[in-house]
């Protein structure tokens, strides 16, 4: 945050909260770019929408609240909470599900709590979690994408810009049913009859490493969030724990290639929101775990928690509630995980804080 | 000894005191059954009954029971006028009997029930003690019908459907769609919903508090009328 400092050291650092923010924001764009190449204009509405309304509502909300707007309206948290969100939505959700989302994320996940640095949960996960408990129909109607004509000649890939908007806004005769897609962690779960092999000929959305085009969608997350280790805006801690833990775990219970496999680790790590969740998401900041070995033991739990949901809970993708659920437990964490201070012979872990 | 007054006992009850929105007592039928308002009436209704009935039983026998067996005693007789209750549903609004299911016998276990009995129905007097329990009763039976028409207006878009479940044939047609073609917000209809409707009540009744003391404090930081005071230093303004 850009205080002034008053007294020593004087020398500053120029990681400052906005930079941070925009180099989280600019991290996204290889995989922005994928999305929006395969599922066409809806990624792009959504981002532009949802950021729209974050920054609106927390505009609004700091006012209410008899804080300096611009200050932290220019913070660009509520722009990578927005991004963050629209990017896990599905492309071409309808307009209000994308202003709900946006809405609670910043009003309840965030601003209730105190603001940026004071919730304990990730504000857009929250956001994702509540129109997905509410709407659930929405949440799983997944656009077809680009490639999707070469396997079923009669559906029509993408739609163009103004399509899109219409479909968005409601304007649109097509009914969404038409052309709505199960991704292959959804069909992944309901399957019972076939093997992965004979899966992966009858259906389209299965690739070599995840899903079709899912598998492209994650290396694209893959690769920004590499350049955010690179950059040190986040620590190797969370996404390695995370990815280490989903792998151990998807290898554990793979269970073959017969019809009761949960999938290979490699289908776990390149399908669905993994590589989103792994370096955007479990490296908030705010809301994971704050010590290095914390970090750790938060990511292998999330990891955790996503591979059980994932294989034998009720939603295909878990990456929204393994990632709550962790928040909460992110103070315990801390609190045994407390590092060594300098000048102790060991930390002092578990022991009751002199506060 | 609380006040015996009629207005304090009314103030207490409706407001200042309030069982939902204060005390925060009875919270599990509060945020379970809240998701209509027919539901959250009819709970409402039950409630205030039983309230009402155990504050006037157990004022008439407080000086008979000892300290040591009272807590039996009164949810002995909070027992017996729930299970009244419960057969009173059963026989005349059975379909709302139903949808409410394990939340009628569940009043037995209303901590704001056996709260007030504690607290106000065992050291005051009858009549007192029965105006307590019906004015505590209303004021958690009002929260509810907020909360339940709240819940029902954002997650279902109508307003008192199924008034006829409670209030007989004459109330079928109550049913206000409010927003048609709406699309059901199931977040507001589930428990989460609740917690999050009931926080933004409390928080509004905290507010209108916060207000009225503000007011009260500047009506009263003014000088009273008639009141010669000379300034000797200072400009005038």
């Amino acid at each position: 945050m850009a205080l002034v400092r008053m007294t020593s050291p004087h020398a500053r650092g120029n990681n400052r909260t906005q930079t941070i923010m925009l180099w989280v924001v600019a991290a996204t764009l290889p995989g922005v770019l994928a999305m929006t190449w395969f599922f066409g204009f809806g990624t792009l509405i959504n981002i532009i929408l949802a950021s729209v309304v974050t920054l609106g509502v927390e505009a609004l909300i700091l006012r209410l609240r008899k804080r300096p707007v611009s200050f932290f309206v220019t913070d660009g948290s509520a722009l990578v909470t927005a991004w963050l969100l629209a990017l896990a939505l599905p492309p071409l959700s309808p307009w209000w599900l994308v202003v709900i989302a946006a809405s609670f994320a910043i009003v309840f996940g965030k601003q209730l709590y105190g603001g940026l640095g004071q919730n304990p949960f990730n504000p857009a996960m929250l956001g994702y979690a509540v129109v997905l408990i509410s709407f659930p129909v929405e949440m799983t109607s997944w656009a077809a994408w680009r490639g999707i004509e070469q396997s079923i000649p009669d559906v029509s890939a993408t739609l163009g810009l103004l399509d899109a908007l219409r479909q968005v806004f409601g304007f649109s005769a097509q009914a969404i049913d038409g052309w709505a897609h199960a991704t292959p962690l959804d069909i992944l779960k309901t399957n019972s009859g076939l093997t992965i092999n004979e899966l992966a000929t009858s259906q389209p959305v299965f690739g070599t490493l995840g899903g079709n085009i899912w598998e492209w969608i994650n290396l694209a997350y893959l690769a920004g969030g590499l350049l955010l280790i690179y950059k040190r805006i986040v620590s190797w801690h969370a996404p390695l724990g995370m990815l280490a833990a989903l792998a151990i775990m998807s290898l554990l219970f793979w269970g073959g290639s017969g019809s009761d496999s949960n999938g290979s680790p490699m289908f776990h790590l390149f399908s669905g929101a993994t590589m989103l969740g792994a370096f955007f998401i479990v490296t908030d900041p705010v809301s994971c775990a704050t010590s290095k070995l914390g970090r750790i033991v938060f990511g292998a739990g999330v990891g955790v928690l996503v591979y059980v949901i994932r294989a034998w809970g009720g939603y295909p993708d878990a990456v929204a509630f393994a990632v709550l659920l962790m928040n909460l437990t992110a103070p315990t964490i801390d609190y045994y995980t407390t590092p060594r201070t300098y000048g102790h012979r060991k930390a002092e872990r578990g022991m009751g804080k002199v506060d | 000894m609380a006040s015996t007054k009629f207005s304090d006992i009314t103030a207490d009850g409706l407001w200042h005191n309030n069982p939902g929105l204060v005390q925060l007592l009875g919270l599990c039928p509060l945020l379970g059954v809240s998701s209509t308002a027919v539901n959250a009436l009819g709970l409402g209704i039950a409630t205030i009954l039983v309230l009402t009935g155990s504050n006037l039983a157990v004022s008439i026998i407080r000086s008979a029971v000892t300290d040591a067996v009272r807590l039996p005693a009164f949810v002995m007789i909070i027992a017996a006028l729930t299970t009244c209750v419960e057969l009173l549903m059963q026989a005349f609004t059975y379909e709302l009997y139903q949808i409410l299911g394990i939340f009628i016998p569940l009043i037995v276990t209303n901590c704001a029930i056996l709260g007030r009995a504690d607290a106000y129905a065992a050291k005051h007097p009858v009549l007192p003690s029965l105006l307590d329990g019906f004015m505590m009763g209303l004021g958690f039976a009002l929260v509810l019908l907020v909360l339940g028409s709240l819940r029902e207006l954002i997650g279902y878009g109508t307003l008192f459907s199924g008034m006829d479940l409670l209030l007989g044939p004459f109330a079928a047609d109550w049913r206000i769609v409010v927003f048609p073609n709406y699309k059901e917000v199931l977040f507001v209809i589930l428990p989460p919903g609740a917690f999050v409707f009931m926080g933004l009540l409390i928080a509004l009744k905290n507010t209108i508090d916060a207000k009225v003391a503000e007011r009260a404090a500047a009506q009263a930081a003014q000088p009273a009328a008639g009141g010669k005071r000379v300034r000797v230093t200072g400009t005038i303004g």
